[in-house]
């Protein structure tokens, strides 16, 4: 994946998957550590202890349709490359939790990118869901959460091009005053 | 144009194109709109499934033509990603593949909005149960 962003997007597939009804997305960049990780944590189905302990061997997947899965040995692949880790805690019946670590200055890690685009996408695509979004730096931390949204403007899904735009235009101007974007320049 | 920072922002925003969005919300009826599914795995992502999403969630709105997009998993076609299914409504679905920005205008201007056929479809290679009865 050429952003960080879509790696976010292809593991929430497995959370969306797991039937999670709440999928927790925290991103943590601190350019006084020279550290970044990302977090995505859901309530789903959760995986049995044989699967979670090779689900990072891209020969291992749940699917039918295929015989490999390269979401999470990509994501490892790529944390590796730059310094950092990929480890998953999952239970049967309570949810996973998929954690990624990177040295932030690492001339091999992937930008972030347009993480802002993703929310609007699971959300727009998946309105049950309720997706919370908690992006921390030295600066500060913003957070959002698509049910609150849904509860504050009294709707029930988010099929409206216009609100998604706006939407992704609040997450970044949101995420600019944090430093995100000057962040991701460094 | 003030930017949008806050929910109140957001609220704000939508209230003042409101009424465009009540006649739109309270005419959902998945059935009898188009429903546009995004193959969101590994592949399609990496490939560029989420440009042709968000294409999708943006053209059919301001082409004011009544549809859900959604996303889904792995439908096995991963040497043609991205791929799109459109089903309009009281016909079987079609999947296209290989579908880019220019693609994915095309399926809008001649299979939604005309019924026309284009290049680029997968072929039905599975049978349901239901088909099979």
């Amino acid at each position: 994946m050429l952003t960080l962003a879509l790696n976010i997007l292809d593991i929430v597939q497995n959370s969306i998957r797991a039937e999670a009804s709440t999928i927790t997305i925290d991103i943590g960049e601190s350019i006084k550590n020279d550290f970044m990780d990302i977090r995505v944590s859901d309530n789903g189905k959760g995986m049995p202890e044989e699967l979670l302990s090779k689900v990072t061997d891209p020969f291992v997947t749940t699917r039918t349709t295929r015989r490999i899965g390269m979401g999470l040995p990509l994501l490892k692949h790529q944390a590796n490359l730059a310094g950092g880790d990929l480890s998953i805690e999952s239970y049967q019946g309570k949810g996973t939790s998929t954690y990624v670590t990177f040295i932030l200055g690492h001339v091999d890690r992937q930008p972030l990118g347009d993480i802002a685009g993703v929310m609007t996408i699971l959300m727009s695509a998946n309105p049950e869901i309720n997706f919370l979004y908690n992006h921390k730096t030295d600066t500060g931390e913003y957070r959002f959460s698509s049910l609150e949204i849904k509860e504050y403007l009294g709707i029930e899904d988010f099929n409206d091009s216009h609100l998604l735009a706006d939407i992704k235009e609040m997450i970044n101007e949101n995420l600019k005053d944090i430093g995100v974007f000057d962040i991701i320049k460094s | 144009m003030s930017q949008i920072k806050s929910l109140a922002d957001l609220k704000k925003k939508r209230e003042e194109i409101k009424t465009g969005l009540d006649v739109r919300i309270k005419s959902i009826d998945p059935e009898n709109h188009v429903q546009v599914k995004v193959a969101m795995a590994t592949c399609g992502i990496a490939s560029g499934a989420k440009p042709i999403m968000e294409f999708f969630v943006e053209q059919l709105d301001r082409r004011n033509i009544p549809g859900v997009v959604t996303q889904t998993g792995c439908m096995g076609y991963c040497f043609a990603e991205p791929t799109v299914e459109i089903k309009l409504p009281g016909k079987d679905p079609v999947v296209f593949g290989y579908v880019d920005l220019k693609k994915a205008d095309l399926i809008i201007e001649k299979y939604i909005k005309e019924g026309e056929l284009i290049d680029g479809i997968i072929p039905v290679n599975y049978e349901t149960i239901d088909s099979k009865e």
